[in-house]
This record gives structure tokens, sequence and C-alpha cells, in this order.
């Protein structure tokens, strides 16, 4: 018998919930399933379907906090906040293009599921530090408050930020409160060309550590994204405040040339188009997300590119690497040993068959002890193994 | 003696002092181990002094190793363990057990590795708050968040209690600026969490970690962030003959997108007891004065200055005055930097609050105080963080008179039960320790708490590490593990299936 359940309200999750762990049967969890290319395959026999579960419960703009139905779409949520100012200032990035799916799909449960960010991460943190309370359902079945609705809390252990990027596999979020933040009056983008990898990092992270207050920092090199390589910095506020930083910038970085200036649109559709990996989207080659020391960004391009046939962009100030592995090949040896010799870090299969993530690890395997660490937070939340079981490594 | 209580302590434990005395000498020579009752005195508490207590032994490790080897022979021998930094918190974090080992981390006092480039800092975790700034300002950086203890507060005890301070409206948290732990579990065995890259993928740790109050592990080791310094702060200090219309400018300023580096109010006692203290030119004829502080590049502070005098003079403000200098803008802070002490003058003891709620609800809640202070027969001053709803309500108390402690932690605990009714939490930033243990069921319910008591059965099924805190009461671990189902309840008539 596979069933789909398609809860309204809370309780109704807890129901399945409790059902699925009486009768040890595996529960797939998904909201507009926009993300299930992600990570391991499932083989759950029934479905979770939490796209019923939505609506705005509460949103207060001068509070800066805004309590919604985990399975309220992304964009709704963009929409609402925006029109009144104001944005999820982690600025999700969608998965859908990369992956070939639909674009703007996605529900904000999804999101924190996943801990999506995009190039702001780097100065606004990532989705989980937006994250300030949450009612989830644990595989136990047991309805459970974590955190608040305000915008400072320290009572008890942080969990409804522990949950985000855990997959679905310790619990069913239902509710979950962010803090929200004012939307920048303005944006440009400080455009510097014919860098290489080594001086656009560099420069990159020279503005990171300026007082330009640099909300996007990347690097598309020649064939990414057009003929010539772009090495971009995002800046974003009070319009007297971004002409002054630009020229703050401009004085920084003269011994690597003179920049040009994106203007608010142009500015705009780039730094979408980098939070999308829109550059390796439309195609098929496996393709990895790599996180590492900002500076050791090149360093790890500069080794795999000696043994591969690979094409790389980079993000957050070169600590987050986008690799397309052109011959076809998954080379997940060549690449997890490059980042141990680039100083470690974090290596992600997002894009590949099904068959070779169900094979290949698609996460960063992990030290003995963290690894049984991670089982047993898992057997604690989720001891009959039915909540996504499987989803991050075999066994949790 | 006080209403809170700790768990008996474990007689068999106490009878094997000596022999858990030689084992740890093995493993931390020479001074490191101290077991004298006059030299442990210096342990007994911390910053919430009105508790005290012996520790079983002190232990001053200087090594990961020393530090894996004295947990695995605690663990090994269910002796309890209290880690400790420099023993600044205000909610009873770091108080002793009498059948505990007290493993304090000052020792680990080293600055590891400053990276600019990446713009990280690598740290033991005995180094003071102020001490990473401090290691980097030279090239003008600086570590972020700034609790008020800052100059004696060791990172590792923020990394404990996930400590804020005035600029973390703007700058987050502790748990927004680390990036990665070194940290050893109560079995020895040595975790690595985090690093100089960001979002590492699995389960996140490093959130638990962060404001687990002692009792998931030890932190060995700490990597934060560091900022650049901003170009340039400037503050406005107003005063209005209504707190509500404090309430509302605080509101405006938000609302019109900006996001002040720091915004506190504070009182009309608060007020008083500043200005008689430091002499810093604060009105006197005002119920609500705030300070606002805009930091960032000087062309957009400037432009702020007046957007926010605009907002305040709105509000009905009878006061506005701008720093026109560095040395103003010091003086406009120094009354607020000094209120607990202000406060400490005017009253033989006070116990300093620390609930959030929503800023909405900021005149009920200071009307409601007021009625309670006649309830109770005592005075309140309040500051607090104006822009994220954190109060810091100063209960002022005698503790010679008898019954006068009891009356303003019964007064504390009833602030702190308004807060939660107004939709806020018990503690925004001292944390829950043993001062706000008991309280913790008035916004948890049982099952709440219970999967947070799973969280710590995952680290510390023998519940050894710095037990007595946070948690009201203590499950064992079996006893939760336990399922409790029904099978074949389905089908769920009111479910939509396919």
């Amino acid at each position: 018998m596979d069933a789909t359940f398609k809860p309204r309200d809370t309780r109704q999750v807890e129901d399945a919930v409790k059902w699925a762990a009486g009768e040890e049967q595996p529960l797939e969890i998904v909201g507009h399933g926009s993300k299930r290319k992600l990570g391991r395959p499932l083989q759950a026999a029934h479905v979770l379907d939490l796209s019923d579960l939505t609506g705005i419960e509460s949103y207060e703009p001068a509070e800066l906090v805004l309590t919604v139905k985990a399975g309220t779409p992304v964009a709704e949520v963009e929409k609402l906040v925006s029109d009144n100012g104001q944005e999820l200032s982690f600025e999700p990035m969608d998965y859908g293009p990369l992956l070939g799916e639909d674009p703007g799909r996605g529900t904000v449960g999804g999101v924190l599921a996943a801990n999506l960010s995009g190039p702001r991460r780097i100065k606004a943190g990532a989705a989980r530090d937006h994250v300030l309370g949450m009612e989830a359902v644990s595989g136990r079945g047991e309805i459970f408050n974590s955190g608040g609705k305000v915008v400072k809390n320290v009572t008890g252990y942080d969990l409804p930020r522990a949950l985000c990027g855990s997959f679905g596999t310790l619990a069913v979020a239902t509710t979950v409160t962010l803090k929200v933040n004012p939307k920048p009056e303005t944006s440009a983008t400080f455009l510097l060309g014919g860098l290489d990898e080594a001086a656009a990092i560099d420069a990159l992270c020279r503005a990171m550590g300026s007082s330009a207050e640099v909300s996007g920092a990347a690097h598309l090199p020649g064939g990414i994204d057009g003929e010539a390589g772009k090495t971009v910095l995002r800046l974003e506020g009070f319009e007297t405040s971004v002409d002054y930083r630009f020229k703050t910038l401009e004085k920084l970085l003269a011994e690597f040339g003179a920049p040009a200036r994106l203007a608010e649109a142009e500015s705009g559709a780039l730094w979408r188009s980098i939070r999308d990996v829109l550059p390796f989207a439309g195609s098929q080659t496996p393709v990895w997300r790599v996180s590492v020391a900002p500076a050791s960004g090149p360093r790890l391009v500069e080794l795999l590119k000696a043994k591969l046939d690979i094409r790389a962009f980079f993000d957050w100030s070169g600590g987050l690497v986008w690799l397309s592995c052109d011959d076809g090949g998954i080379h997940e040896t060549e690449i997890r040993a490059a980042l141990q010799e680039a100083g470690g870090g974090h290596a992600t299969l997002v894009r590949a068959d099904p068959s070779v993530r169900s094979t290949v690890p698609v996460f960063q395997p992990q030290p003995a002890p963290l690894a049984a660490l991670s089982r047993r937070l898992k057997e604690q939340f989720d001891p009959k193994g039915i909540l996504n079981a499987g989803r991050m490594v075999a066994g949790v | 003696m006080t209403a809170i209580a700790m768990p008996a302590p474990d007689r068999d434990v106490l009878a094997r002092r000596r022999e858990i005395l030689s084992a740890l000498q093995a493993i931390v020579p020479g001074e490191g181990v101290i077991h004298d009752e006059r030299e442990m005195r210096a342990y007994e508490t911390d910053a919430l002094t009105a508790y005290r207590q012996l520790p079983l032994i002190v232990v001053l490790p200087e090594t990961v190793e020393q530090v894996s080897r004295v947990l695995r022979y605690c663990y090994d021998n269910d002796v309890k363990v209290v880690p400790r930094g420099a023993g600044t918190s205000l909610s009873g974090g770091a108080l002793p057990l009498e059948d505990g080992v007290l493993l304090s981390m000052m020792k680990f006092n080293r600055v590891i590795d400053i990276d600019y480039a990446n713009r990280a800092v690598v740290v033991q975790p005995g180094v003071t708050n102020l001490g990473i700034t401090r290691a980097v300002e030279e090239e003008g950086f600086y570590y972020a968040p700034d609790p008020s203890s800052q100059i004696a507060c060791s990172i590792g005890g923020n990394i404990a209690e996930n400590s804020g301070g005035v600029h973390c409206l703007k700058y987050g948290l502790t748990t927004n600026n680390v990036l990665g732990l070194e940290m050893v579990l109560i079995t020895g065995e040595v975790i690595r969490l985090g690093g100089k890259h960001l979002d590492s993928e699995g389960y996140d740790f490093l959130a638990l970690m962060t404001g687990s109050e002692g009792l998931l592990g030890v932190v060995t080791e700490v990597t934060v962030r560091i900022l650049q310094k901003p170009e340039t702060a400037r503050a406005l200090l107003i005063g209005f003959p209504a707190s509500e219309d404090g309430g509302r400018c605080v509101a405006d300023i938000i609302a019109a997108g900006i996001i002040p580096g720091g915004m506190e109010m504070m009182d009309r006692l608060a007020i008083h007891a500043a200005e008689d203290f430091v002499h810093a030119g604060y009105p006197l004829d005002v119920e609500a004065l705030l300070i606002v502080e805009l930091d960032g590049p000087e062309r957009e502070v400037d432009y702020l200055i007046g957007r926010v005098e605009e907002i305040a003079r709105a509000h009905e403000a009878s006061h506005v005055r701008i720093s026109a200098s560095e040395e103003e803008r010091m003086t406009f802070w120094a009354g607020r930097k000094a209120a607990f002490p202000a406060v400490g003058r005017i009253s033989p003891d006070y116990l300093c609050m620390d609930g959030t709620i929503p800023r909405r609800e900021l005149p009920k809640v200071l009307a409601r105080m007021r009625e309670l202070g006649e309830k109770h027969g005592l005075r309140v001053a309040n500051v607090f963080h104006a822009g994220d709803g954190n109060l810091h309500p100063l209960i002022l108390y005698d503790a010679n008179k008898p019954g006068e402690l009891e009356a303003a932690e019964a007064f504390g605990a009833d602030i702190l039960r308004l807060c939660v009714e107004v939709g806020g939490v018990l503690t925004g930033e001292h944390g829950v320790g043993i001062e706000k243990r008991d309280l913790m069921t008035e916004m948890f319910s049982e099952d709440d708490l219970k999967q947070q008591q799973r969280v710590k059965c995952a680290f510390d099924e023998k519940h050894l590490l710095n037990p007595g805190k946070v948690f009201p009461l203590l499950h064992r671990c079996a006893e939760l593990g336990k399922m409790h189902v029904h099978k074949g309840q389905l089908p769920f008539p009111d479910i939509p299936r396919f």
C-alpha cells in the first residue's frame, strides 16, 4: 500500500508520522519536490507531502519577525516581505534551473531543510542564521516547539537552527519563524575584467576585509558567462552610501584595473545567475559544490585543472566553488583529495544520475566519532528511521 | 538560602574523592589539580554570586589530550564535570557541584592563527572576548559580539552561552560569528566542526554547541569570523517625556530600513542612577532615554543621523543631541555602560534579569512591571537593548534584610513569566543556568523539553556534563528513548490521501 499523505495542519502531520512509526513504514518528506534530485535517492514507500500546509501565521515588519507554515512557497514569502520593504537576506538559491526543474518553486521548509543561501551569505549569514523558532514533529510523532518568536533568544538548545540542513531526517518542520531584514534602497556591482583566478580572489578577499560592506563577491573566469572573465563585488544600501563605497573600492583595488559599474537592474540579473548557478544550467554534466576557505579556492581549482577537464567559478569570495565535470565523469576521489590538499572543507555532489548518487557519497564523509554522533542524534529523534532515511548518509 | 535546589550529591563519589584526586593528578601534573579548600574558594561561584558551592576537585588542563583523558576518566568512573571559562556567567552556568570535578579551561589562552585573507581567527577557548579584538586591531579588524563582560569573559564561555552584546541586532550573536570548533565529548573523543570554510553539511552541531551551557561537550579550540572596523560611528542621545513615544520611535527607525549598530533604552530610575554616578549629561526630566548609534561608512552615517533625528522629532522627543566628536559619543555611552554599577550605588544588592519581548509590548510590560514591583515591595530599574526587545530589569534589594533576596527572586520570576506571556522568552543572552531552570516549563511543554533532552542523550547519555543546569527535571535517557506507539491506527479519516 503506497500512500501520499497531504496534511493540512500539524495534527494531521502528527497522525501520519505516528502511523508510520507504529508500522515502521518509511516516509519521504516533500514540499514542492523541487529538490528531490539533491542528496541520495530515497526508496520510501510513502510520501508526506507538505504543500498544503501553507499560510502566513503572523508577520510584523517592525519586529523583523515572520512566522509561516512550512509548506508556504518561498516565492510567496519573498513577495510578501518585498511588498513591505523587507527581504530574506540570506537570499535563498533556487536549484530548479541547475537540476533541470522549473524555476521559482520550493517551500520555506525545503529551503531550511537544505540550508540554502545565496551570494549574500558572506555578509548576512546562511538560512540557518535567520531561523528563530520552529514547530516540528519528530520521528516519534511528537509535536514540539523550539526557539521563539523574537530576534534574540538563548533559552534552551538551539534546535531550530540545528534542524536546518538536516534534510528532513530528524523531524518534519510544520511552522517556522524567520528573522527578516530591511531591503536595501539600491544596489550596484563593481566589475573588474581580465584577472586570473589568483588575482581575482586576492581582490575579492581584500574587498571583504575592507569597510566597504560588500554583500556579494564572485569570480566568473572567461568562458563561464561570456568571453571575458568577470570579477564582481556587490554593494547594497542607501544610494549615497553605495556611491561612496564604490569609490572606496576603486581606491582599494586600483592596482587591479579600472572598474565598470553595473546599475541595479543589470546587477540584479548577474547575481541571480550566480546564485542559481545558471552558467551550468541546461546541461547534464556532473556538478560539485565545494565549500573551502576563501583564499584556498584558486588552489583547489588549479590542482583539479592539472588532472581533469573541469570548468569552475567562485562565489563567497572564493569560498564557494561550483565545479562542472565536462568529461561526464564524477571524479569523487580526485576532487576530495584536492580539497584535502587545499586545506579541507566540504565537497557535495549536487548534480548526477540517481544511480551515481546512491553509490558515491554525496556529502563529505565524516570522521568516525562525528559520524557516530550523527547516528546517535538520528536515533534520538527518529528511532525507527522513517523520516527521509538515507537521504544524507546510508543509515541516517 | 535561596530557592533553587541542586541535585543531591552522590555519596559514593564523595567517598571516592581521594582515589579520584590521585587519578586526576596522574593525568594533569603539578599545580593543574587543586584540592585545597582555600584555593578552591576562587571557583565556588560565578557572577550569580547568591549561589556558592565548593567543587569536589578543580582541574586546569593544558592540552587537548589532558582534557580528553580527564573526561574519559570521569565517564568511566561516573564522576560529574562542570566546565568553566572565566566564570562571568550571570545565570549560574559555572556553579560547581559538591560531587563534581570543576574543569577550568583558562590555561587554554593562546591565539593560534590570525588569517586576514580569510577573515578568520583561531584561538583557544580561554582567550578573552576582547583578547581576540586586541589581537587583530592593528590591522583594523575586530570580533563583533561584545557582551558587557568582554574584558574578562572567555570565548569558550561565549560559545557556551551564545553571548550577545549591544551590537548584535546588526552583527548577530556568537552563533552567527563562529566558523568552527574543536571539542571533546564526555567519552574523551575529539571532534572538529566547521573551520575556515562556511556551512559544513551534515547535522549542524555547531548550532547545538553554541548556547548549550556546558552540557554537551568541552570546547578546546574556536574559529571565529572577524570584521573590518566600521569607518566611523556617531550616536544620538534622545529623551522622551513618555516611554511609549520612545518605543514607537524605535519601531519607526527600523521601519525606515535602518538597523543601527546599537540602540539602547533606559528608564527614569536607571537614567537618574547613571547620571548621579558618571555625569554623562543625561536629561533628568524624561521617562525614557534612547541612545542610537549608527556605524559604517562616513557618508552613510551622516545621512542616517539626519534620518533618525527627523524620526525622533516626529515622536515628541524633548531632547536630541548628536555626538560631534568621538569623545562626546563615548560620554553618551558612559552612563549606559555604567548602569549596573550605578544601580549598585543606590541599592546594596540587585538582581539582573534578561528576558526578551516583542517590542510592541514594551509599554504594557513596563506598566505591569511597576505593578509587580508594588506587589513585591521592591524597585526596578530598566535598561534594555531596544532594537531587539531584550530587557535587563535590575531588581533592587538588600540581602541583609530577611526575605528580600527571596522576594527579589520571586519578582524576577514574575517578570520572566510576563515576558513569556506577551510572546517573548526567558533569556535573550544570559542563559538559563540554574537561575531560570525552574521556569523552563513556563515557556516549553513537556514534549518540547523532551526533545531538548534527547539532544543531551546523543552527546552525554550518563548526564555527567553540568547536570542540574538548564533542565528542571532530568529524565534518564533510557526512559526518554522508549517509544510509545500504537500499531494499526490508520486510516486517519481526516488526512487527505492519494
